[in-house]
């Protein structure tokens, strides 16, 4: 994605690990999945929608197909868009762009 | 204040998924709902979800908060706690319309309150319905009281755990735990483990309320059958206990209890059954037609066009370096190789210039669809309160037709609907009692024709009764009655087109728009259309629209009358014959020549245009025709095929009989195009008055 459009990537690979990298930078935009090890994508979706400091920013759920009920309560929980996968990085990147005006 | 290029966008956007709204609802309305694929269900909520978070980003309050009560409505229904009532999938149906409206209203700057009360009493009743069963749902986790923030975030996967448990009759506690963000992972952890062996730990939750910016808070949610004081034991240092179904239970407000208005109305079908006809108000319906001129286009076909492109600027290139060498060069004559490498120039230009052109045109090509499924759901709701059994055949969706036709198709079509509905199809009783199925049919087809797309609108109803139309046309003083005597059935039937002409002493009944038939046959017009009528007594009638494919571009026939040149569309040509003047012979004071032992009328282009006309021996005639019309036309000199593009005439211009816009010719001469269809319209019109 950093090569593709030019945005300074964070990466987290669990639940936890995004809680803990979320403090550190001033995140533009998150992109999380909904089956993760340890806190489900929901749940995050609903730690950063709840809170203050991060419930601004848009937020975009990655799914696999099939997990409609998920993907619909994480929309529901406040997520700005869904994507489904597989999905084409281009389609991705599309609506970073939109989301980020770049 | 939103930037107009961004509004529009959006309503471009928007409209998008109130398309796929509105085709999914009419599609769950005929599975039914308690067939309803949940993928269909999920599909309409998504749908109503994206258009309310889009609305809101644009401020559009109203569109924003409907759409949101549909979305509330829509999810009960996904998850079965809303029972299947009667009128629900109607309610969703007219909030389409009404979004559409309200977006309609936006793309214009308006903002009226007559809409706005329309959509906050419609928001009303999906609220109404989305709380009305909620008390019937048997899912054993509303029965535990469950704070619905805190099932918010549970994936199927977990709820489907946490029912497990209910059902087990564990307990099911909350427990809360404080960790430093540093190393909350591996204390989350320890807290599990120490868990674990005394039940299932369901979810683990941050908690939503921010503690200070070194610690976070979790709530992890835990089903087991240990008594309290066993629990507390076990728990780390920074966790706490308490039962997860002892919160206060949030009771949703109480759904307001106003009657919305059209509540009325659209109760009256019931209430007022007695009655043969229902009293429908006449409100105008809302234009079916696209609020915005964008495409959406395949990016492959602009691939496509950029490739031309590349390879047109491939050539100009070339016939640049010719030209340079050949101003360079010294002697008379250009050598003969220059010559070919033009030459084969010119052949490679016009190759790519054929594909720009191609692909052109089919970026303005939209399937018909967009307009049938619009049309589809409207009928099925007139369907319901005209009281009729009538079924709905729609095919043909997939055939393409240029953009700009398809949005001028929609008003048309949908009067021509209607009419089908209101005059043609019959009550059950009256079907019966001619030995039909009780059940009548409205079709809508399309198919494409070489160059030209067929649409037909048909009933199996009455038909049309010419013995009526005559009378109706005389008392209108349309036609006399020895000129109607002199008439065929279908000349009879084209009456209906004329202006001024209603079959129907009560206008004010369904399908009263205000706007008859020869509305419709002039829109058609303007696409370069036709429409023609066939009826059978007791069998039905069918509405017949030619349209051609495409407006911007044509293929045209060039010939020469008195000294000028006109273009004649080269799909409504059929032949070129040469006729002998003695050949011509006068019927009913009209000129019509013999081709192939048909009669066809014949009229001289010059007397049209009032040039002046050269005495010959031998006309060149080109014989043109469109759906069953033939007509010749004399013309003193054929000149050829070319592509032309179209221009409506403005201005004084505008309105000159049987011309339909005017083109440039590469030598940037004006010509004028013949408008086929308005010519002979022409000829029936002077034949009848003529009489």
């Amino acid at each position: 994605m950093e090569s593709l459009l030019e945005v300074e990537v964070h990466t987290a690979v669990s639940g936890f690990e995004a809680l803990k990298v979320l403090p550190r930078h001033r995140f533009e935009l998150i992109i999380t999945d909904i089956n993760m090890p340890d806190i489900n994508g929901l749940e995050l979706i609903n730690f950063v929608k709840k809170n203050p400091h991060y419930k601004d920013t848009p937020l975009f759920i990655v799914t696999t197909e099939g997990r409609e009920q998920d993907r619909d309560r994480g929309l529901q929980l406040g997520a700005d868009e869904y994507v489904v996968k597989p999905f084409a990085p281009e389609s991705l990147c599309e609506l970073v762009r939109r989301y980020l005006k770049l | 204040m939103v930037a107009p290029r961004a509004l529009s966008e959006f309503i471009a956007e928007a409209n998008e998924i109130l398309e796929t709204l509105g085709r999914e609802l009419l599609a769950l309305e005929e599975s039914g709902l308690e067939q309803a694929d949940p993928d269909r269900l999920n599909a309409v909520f998504r749908a109503a979800h994206s258009l309310k978070g889009l609305a809101a980003m644009f401020g559009l309050e109203t569109v924003s908060k409907l759409a949101h009560c549909a979305e509330d409505l829509l999810d009960s229904l996904r998850l079965g706690k809303v029972p299947n009532a009667q009128g629900l999938l109607d309610a969703l149906g007219r909030t389409v319309d009404v979004l559409q409206e309200l977006l309609g209203e936006a793309s214009r700057g308006d903002d009226s309150a007559e809409l706005k009360e329309r959509a906050d009493t419609l928001g009303h009743e999906l609220q109404r319905l989305a709380g009305g069963g909620a008390t019937e749902a048997t899912d054993v986790l509303d029965q535990v009281g469950i704070d619905p923030q805190v099932r918010a975030v549970f994936t199927e996967y977990e709820e489907h755990r946490l029912r497990e448990n209910v059902k087990k009759g564990v307990g099911l506690w909350k427990v809360r735990a404080v960790f430093s963000l540093d190393d909350f992972d591996t204390r989350l952890a320890r807290l599990n483990a120490a868990l674990k062996p005394l039940g299932e730990v369901i979810s683990t939750l941050p908690s939503s309320q921010p503690g200070d910016d070194a610690s976070i808070a979790f709530d992890l949610i835990f089903g087991s059958s240990r008594p309290e004081a066993e629990l507390e034991g076990h728990l780390i240092e920074g966790a706490t206990l308490a039962p997860l179904t002892d919160r206060v239970f949030q009771t949703p407000p109480p759904p307001p209890r106003k009657i919305p208005i059209w509540d009325d109305r659209s109760l009256s079908g019931a209430a007022l059954s007695a009655l043969p006809v229902p009293t429908r108000v006449s409100a105008p319906e809302p234009s079916l037609r696209s609020l915005t001129n964008t495409v959406r286009v395949d990016i492959g076909r602009l691939d496509g066009l950029m490739n031309s492109i590349g390879e047109l600027l491939l050539i100009r290139s070339n016939i640049e370096r010719l030209s340079e060498a050949a101003r360079q060069a010294s002697g008379p004559a250009l050598p003969k190789l220059w010559g070919q490498e033009l030459q084969r120039e010119a052949r490679a230009l016009e190759r790519r210039l054929d594909e720009l052109q191609k692909g052109v045109l089919e970026v303005r090509m939209v399937p018909l669809g967009q307009v049938f499924d619009k049309l589809a759901r409207l009928m099925r709701r007139l369907v319901r309160e005209s009281g009729k059994d009538v079924g709905f055949d729609v095919s043909g969706g997939d055939v393409e037709l240029d953009k700009l036709i398809v949005e001028e198709l929609s008003d048309p079509l949908m009067h021509l609907l209607r009419n089908a509905l209101d005059h043609g199809a019959e009550r059950p009783e009256s079907r019966a009692r001619q030995g039909k199925s009780s059940r009548a049919t409205i079709g809508l087809i399309a198919r494409q024709q070489g160059n030209h797309v067929i649409i037909e609108v048909r009933d199996d109803g009455a038909g049309l009764d010419e013995a009526r139309i005559r009378e109706v046309a005389v008392e209108r003083g349309l036609v006399t009655r020895e000129q109607t005597e002199e008439m065929e059935r279908r000349e009879l039937l084209n009456l209906v087109f004329q202006p001024g002409f209603s079959t129907r002493r009560d206008v004010s009944e369904l399908s009263g728009r205000g706007v008859g038939l020869d509305v419709v046959k002039t829109n058609l017009q303007r696409l370069s259309g036709l429409i023609d009528i066939t009826s059978r007594r007791g069998e039905g009638t069918t509405f017949t629209l030619t349209l051609p494919l495409t407006l911007a571009i044509i293929r045209a026939l060039m010939v020469k009358v008195s000294g000028r040149t006109y273009a004649i569309p080269l799909n409504a040509v059929l032949e070129i014959v040469s006729v002998k003047a003695s050949a011509l012979r006068t019927i009913e004071k009209r000129e019509v020549i013999e081709v192939r032992g048909q009669t066809t009328p014949f009229i001289r282009l010059a007397r049209v245009f009032g040039l002046e006309e050269e005495q010959r021996a031998v006309h060149s005639v080109v014989l043109v025709g469109l759906a069953q019309q033939r007509l010749g036309l004399a013309i003193d000199e054929l000149i050829g095929q070319q592509d032309i593009v179209t221009k409506p005439l403005s201005g004084r211009l505008r309105g000159i009989p049987g011309v339909s816009g005017a083109t440039e010719l590469g030598d940037r001469r004006a010509v004028l195009v013949l408008d086929i269809g308005a010519l002979m319209e022409e000829l029936l019109r002077v034949q009848v008055s003529a009489g």
